[in-house]
């Protein structure tokens, strides 16, 4: 291992020993995931790849025409009604995005910074509520949310309002507020790991050096934890964009999402070739943002230093 | 006083988390207020107390089922997900080879995608491949979501893993299957049990990929779907949902104690995403 033991003839011997070991390991390492991998493989991969073959097919009633066309990916970009869909669901996981790692920040702030020994409770506290059911907390949005809901009952048997209020339930700021909550813990999280590592010395010696509190947070710990919300962010983007629930359960007419119009080609429309190129683009438009977002919050980071 | 003056120190903050918290617990907070309320409707005020709601529960058969197919699901994919995640995990944490993180992102990434695209893609390959839909394709699914948690919390639990205890354990005599026995296994024992615990729930909370991928049975999302159509039976679902939620709770809290005891005893910190 050290310079100083090459040579000697008994060790050239475990040196031997041990290439013959590294040599075995990457083999046994890659043995032992295999299983693991394979099925990953056959069961996302390659239905990956199914999905994006049958985005260039056509359908014909019951049977599918395998001949190579554009046309499913023209209507998915230029009908109106995909469009605005589309629209709508990445305007919706923008925000909710934004919403979640602006209120997540704090809390993970506090946690990382103030927390003390109760660090792992606050966490635990945190990530409860997201293991129940994700159907029943948007379904408990509902009851919250609608016509005879807890809010309004509750706000007119303080005499706020007179009658009901219909603007709460069955619009995008329904879906907009129900996926915020859920997936809050998924935001503080990873902003809670990258802050814990920041330098505290760091902190310190921005404040020696004269930085007020504020200043030294924004030059300091705000950039080094932009890798936490750089996947905070896109943790919580990707997966909004085709969120199917919560905009059937709250959105109304207004709130439908493009993952109810991809269920619907694959439901009662009958039509995988165009469901596939929907979800094709989909996974395109929401990587560029991604990426976009990613861009942007590293050009800010830089702009900060 | 000491935990006073820290929350002190957090000023504002202090009071913004505790709001926020509060924020995450509302919702769910109402499901059960209103599981135990006489009317039919959930609304403010409360008009009384009652067990009924609980109590027709046990009278409806199509619950019975969808309940009895939750579980057959959830243990066969918390079963399945943990064998894999188990090799996965040991071979992650153990070895380095070329492509590990490559491999390693594979097997997370339905953790990131949108479920219904996973959910969808599955659907169709099964179908091509003539597989008709059943419970059997509904665990094949939920394996595929539960194994990036189970990776999650096994490689907490194995990572720190002293290989020399295994070897001593060698060293001194004890064969392989003694040594895994009696030194591997009890290391490793509680993050494998709060990898079960952890998948069962994940399993039995899941609704989009069992609702793309069951044939006619239902599980229990799926049947709260279904009956949310009807107005007059939300008492009932609140009812069946707070009961779900006690289950979930309470799998979570004993898979987390377990998952801090296997930590703690490869010496190695962290939580369920650290």
């Amino acid at each position: 291992m050290t310079a100083a033991v090459e040579g000697s003839p008994p060790l050239r011997m475990t040196r031997a020993r041990r290439n013959a070991l590294l040599q075995s390991e990457p083999v046994q390492g890659l043995a032992l995931i295999s299983p693991t991998f394979i099925y990953a493989l056959i069961l996302l991969v390659l239905p990956i790849l199914v999905v994006i073959a049958h985005s260039f097919w056509t359908q014909h009633y019951l049977t599918i025409d395998r001949t190579f066309t554009l046309e499913n990916y023209r209507v998915a970009l230029t009908e109106p009604i995909y469009r605005d869909l589309l629209w709508r669901s990445l305007y919706i996981s923008l925000t909710v995005s934004l919403l979640t790692v602006l209120l997540a920040y704090p809390i993970a702030y506090f946690i990382s910074f103030h927390g003390g020994r109760h660090k792992s409770l606050w966490l635990f506290l945190i990530t409860i509520p997201f293991w129940t059911s994700y159907l029943l907390r948007v379904m408990s949005w509902k009851v919250i949310l609608g016509y005879n809901g807890v809010l309004n009952s509750g706000l007119m048997g303080l005499g706020i309002i007179d009658e009901p209020s219909t603007a709460l339930l069955y619009n995008s700021s329904a879906v907009i507020i129900t996926l915020t909550h859920a997936w809050a813990a998924f935001a503080i999280l990873p902003i809670f790991v990258s802050l814990e590592k920041v330098d505290r010395t760091l902190v310190e010696a921005a404040t020696d050096l004269g930085d007020g509190p504020l200043r030294s947070f924004l030059r300091v710990t705000l950039p080094l934890s932009a890798p936490g919300v750089i996947s905070a962010a896109l943790i919580v983007m990707i997966p909004t964009v085709g969120d199917y629930v919560t905009p059937k359960l709250v959105g109304g007419k207004d709130g439908v999402m493009i993952a109810n119009a991809i269920q619907a080609q694959f439901g009662k429309a009958s039509n995988w070739p165009l469901g596939a190129a929907l979800s094709v683009t989909t996974m395109l438009i929401v990587t560029l943002m991604a990426g976009a977002t990613v861009l942007i919050i590293r050009a800010v980071q830089r702009l900060a230093r | 006083m000491i935990a006073v003056r820290r929350f002190l120190s957090g000023g504002w903050l202090a009071t913004y988390a505790f709001l926020y918290v509060a924020f995450l617990y509302l919702p769910v907070i109402f499901l059960p207020i209103f599981s135990v309320n006489t009317a039919a409707t959930p609304k403010f005020p409360l008009t009384g107390f009652t067990l009924h709601w609980y109590e027709d529960l046990p009278r409806t058969p199509a619950l019975l089922d969808a309940a009895w197919n939750s579980l057959i699901v959830g243990v066969s994919a918390a079963v399945l997900s943990t064998l894999l995640g188990i090799l996965a995990a040991r071979s992650i944490t153990r070895y380095r080879y070329p492509g590990r993180s490559t491999i390693h992102g594979l097997i997370m990434a339905p953790l990131v995608l949108p479920e219904v695209i996973v959910a969808i893609s599955m659907l169709l390959v099964m179908l091509q491949l003539g597989l008709s839909l059943s419970l059997f394709t509904v665990v094949l699914g939920h394996v595929l979501v539960c194994i990036p948690y189970s990776m999650t919390v096994l490689t907490s639990g194995f990572e720190g893993f002293d290989r020399s205890l295994e070897e001593a354990s060698a060293d001194l005599g004890e064969s392989a299957f003694g040594t895994f026995r009696r030194v591997t296994l009890p290391m490793v024992a509680p993050a494998i049990i709060s990898s079960l615990l952890v998948c069962f729930t994940i399993s039995l909370d899941e609704f989009i990929i069992a609702f793309f991928l069951t044939g006619t049975e239902a599980t229990l999302p799926i049947y709260i779907w279904g009956q949310l159509r009807f107005a007059a039976k939300l008492p009932g679902v609140l009812a069946l949902g707070t009961l779900l939620l006690v289950a979930s709770f309470l799998l979570m809290t004993v898979a987390e104690i377990l998952r801090r005891r296997a930590a703690r005893r490869t010496q190695n910190e962290g939580s369920l995403y650290a």
